[in-house]
């Protein structure tokens, strides 16, 4: 029992369950649901400006081959070099191969959920580098042995005490409950390997095609240190990062920071043009950019849920989302967590195997209405279940909704079903019966009554 | 108007005095009220599945049984979002597809019907009563309905409405979604069910039967006082 299904059911039932863990979730997310209103008000038209972000996104990936090679070709003006990769495994094996070269012994990284999808970290382990998380969240959950909890916000189901205990285990620092002194404890901690490490790596927000940019946002600053201060600079992003030119990027960076974090701008955006040139005093020698395939092109190549693309990763979808908020991030078991993460990790990892995250959803919509470039989230959980049902039918299924569509083509059956289902109820309730044995476990079913509205009907209208 | 109602059907065999009250308020308005008896279930539990070439027949059976009527209105946001939103998408590039978009624009859930498409908001109902709304989310996200019931439920006589935490949360019936899913759909009835129970309200009113199956099967469980109430049933109430 250890397919993705199993453990998913398994481990919702656990978290669904944890009354601390939802009250915690829901206190961390209030203030961010006050600031995003406050500065979606400050929009002179929310609406109008998602759909400029909608289209942003739209012409780079309907167009994606000639906006990306115009990027690639300015990128490569610029002074930095080019990896395409199509899996996760060429991906590490390009990084690993830059690191080999260069000599590298340890890397700092900043925050890049890509990374998290190829399982970059324990590839460098393995081959026995020194890898340091330096944003903030990356870095406990680093030091937990844990994946991120939200692609946004990595830790914030961990209570302060218990990184204070982390940091006291690890580093041998005091105890601390004030954040402040906590922040100095991991800044102080990270000062010193960004200046020993040899490579940095970094995602991308946006890979900027006009002028062959790598835009960057973060709150921290680390991002920026580790893009500046070791000598080789690797950055690693799926291709569908790209827009085509800086005006898209203006629409763009508000709206990441607003929906994803309440913020009207992160603190830091940073557009990185190339390795140290001549005249400069600082920056990397080498700046190697790996552009990320993997499955990206097989999701490009459908029509219906092609819009999945346009993801800016805010995480506004997971704020909003009944059943984030009650399972948490981690029972989803993938790189990418929330409704998002339903619609494309079928996409990434297989349909068959995490078809289920499709099917935990009650297609609520609250994710669409939140996503800023208006992905079409919930009903892309609708296309999964159908393209699963299609592709890997269940026996199970195919009965249980044939029956019911042999009974419901039938109106004298469906009656008299009705009326047989009315009179056993009191009997059906105590049974193990599929579907409503699970119903009847924690939530009544009312009484049945005498009559059927179409019974009633006739009844009243002979 | 001739108006054809659409009963869902668990709302035909579990709780058939909220199509008795839409009735009652359709026939109270002035308007000849029918009810086809060929009609069955819309297919959105096979839909919602997955199982869209199941759903598809009860789909095309639903355009027959629904052919030339002036006006289809459901008391139900969920199932005639099954309708209007979904038929055409499940009809689509069938012979099929123009009829169901035909059937889309004639359909209308209840409280949509009442305050767009005959302007009423009144409709002489007097309920004096605390009662709090839970929108469902397929009337609020698909159908775009949020002021309608509102508009509807402060026209009644003696009736205070009382908004809720959590507004616009879901439920977590979601379908068969409640049942293949329990624990996570019970968390979900927990969080907005305990909101809708902490305003103080008599009755928790929704125009979606289905999420006051769920809200509804989670406060008798849980032995809570408030009751679920169609709002179909609070504009039937009469002095």
């Amino acid at each position: 029992m250890s397919d993705p299904r199993s453990i998913f059911l398994k481990d919702a039932t656990v978290t669904s369950a944890d009354g601390t863990q939802r009250a915690f979730i829901r206190k961390a997310l209030g203030g961010y649901y006050v600031n995003r209103d406050l500065q979606k008000a400050r929009y002179r038209d929310w609406e109008r400006a998602r759909d400029a972000a909608a289209l942003a996104k739209w012409n780079a990936v309907n167009d994606l081959a000639v906006v990306l090679e115009q990027f690639t070709a300015n990128f490569e003006r610029n002074g930095g070099v080019v990896h395409w990769a199509r899996d996760a495994a060429e991906a590490r094996a390009i990084i690993l191969g830059i690191a080999e070269k260069a000599k590298a012994k340890a890397i700092v990284k900043s925050k890049c959920m890509t990374s998290e999808e190829i399982h970059l970290n324990d590839a460098l382990e393995k081959a026995g580098y020194g890898v340091v998380e330096s944003d903030l969240g990356e870095f406990i959950q680093q030091l937990r042995g844990e994946a991120p909890y939200h692609f946004v916000f990595p830790c914030m189901h961990v209570k302060r005490e218990a990184i204070s205990e982390l940091f006291t285990r690890h580093l041998g620092t005091p105890p601390t409950d004030s954040p402040e002194e906590l922040t100095m404890i991991a800044r102080r901690h990270l000062r010193q390997l960004y200046v020993d490490a040899d490579i940095g790596i970094t995602g991308a927000n946006f890979l900027v095609a006009e002028t062959g940019q790598i835009s960057i946002t973060e709150n921290e600053g680390n991002a920026r240190l580790t893009a500046a201060l070791p000598r080789i600079h690797i950055a690693l992003s799926g291709i569908e990062k790209v827009v085509a030119s800086l005006d898209d990027l203006s629409v763009l960076l508000p709206m990441l920071a607003t929906a994803g974090a309440g913020q009207p701008m992160t603190c830091y955006n940073t557009l990185y043009s190339g390795p140290r040139r001549e005249d400069e005093p600082d920056g990397p020698e080498e700046f190697h950019l790996v552009l990320l395939d993997n499955a990206r092109t097989r999701l490009l190549a459908d029509p219906e849920q092609r819009d999945a693309l346009h993801c800016i990763r805010c995480g506004a979808c997971l704020n909003v989302c009944p059943i984030f908020k009650n399972i948490g991030g981690l029972a989803y078991g993938t790189t990418y967590q929330g409704p998002i993460g339903s619609v494309i990790t079928p996409h990434l990892r297989g349909l068959k195997q995490w078809n289920h995250l499709s099917g935990a959803s009650s297609l609520c919509g609250a994710c669409t209405d939140a996503c800023p470039v208006r992905i079409d989230l919930h009903h892309h959980l609708l296309h999964n279940r159908r393209n699963a049902a299609k592709e890997s039918p269940t026996w199970f299924d195919r009965a249980f909704h044939h029956g019911f569509s042999f009974v419901i083509k039938r109106p004298w059956l469906f009656a008299a079903g009705g009326r047989i289902f009315r009179a056993t109820l009191p009997l059906l309730r105590k049974l193990p019966l599929p579907y409503m044995g699970a119903w009847m476990k924690t939530r009544d079913l009312p009484e049945a009554p005498a009559r059927s509205f179409r019974e009633q009907w006739r009844h009243d209208h002979a | 108007m001739r108006v054809s109602l659409f009963v869902p059907c668990f709302v035909d065999q579990l709780t058939p005095r909220v199509g008795v009250a839409t009735a009652e308020v359709l026939t109270r308005l002035g308007h000849e009220v029918e009810f086809r008896e060929a009609q069955t279930c819309c297919g959105q539990p096979s839909f919602n599945s997955g199982q869209w070439d199941v759903a598809r027949p009860a789909a095309v059976r639903a355009l027959e049984v629904f052919r030339g009527a002036e006006a289809v209105v459901g008391p139900s946001g969920s199932c005639v979002a099954m309708m209007r939103v979904f038929y055409p998408q499940l009809l689509e590039g069938t012979p099929h597809e123009a009829e169901a978009r035909d059937l889309a624009s004639r359909t209308f859930e209840f409280s949509e019907f009442l305050v767009k498409r005959l302007g009423v908001e009144d409709v002489g109902a007097r309920f004096p009563r605390k009662v709090t709304y839970h929108d469902g989310c397929h009337a609020l996200r698909e159908l775009r309905l949020k002021e309608e019931p509102r508009r509807l439920l402060r026209a009644v006589k003696g009736l205070e409405l009382i908004e809720s935490e959590e507004g616009e949360s879901c439920c977590g019936f979601g379908g068969l979604f409640s049942a293949k899913f329990p624990m996570i759909s019970t968390a979900m009835a927990q969080v907005k069910g305990g909101a809708l129970v902490r305003t103080g309200a008599e009755f928790i009113v929704s125009s979606d039967p289905s999420c006051l199956l769920q809200i509804g099967g989670w406060i008798s469980r849980e032995g809570k006082v408030a009751r679920p109430l169609h709002i179909a049933e609070v504009l039937a109430c009469r002095d």
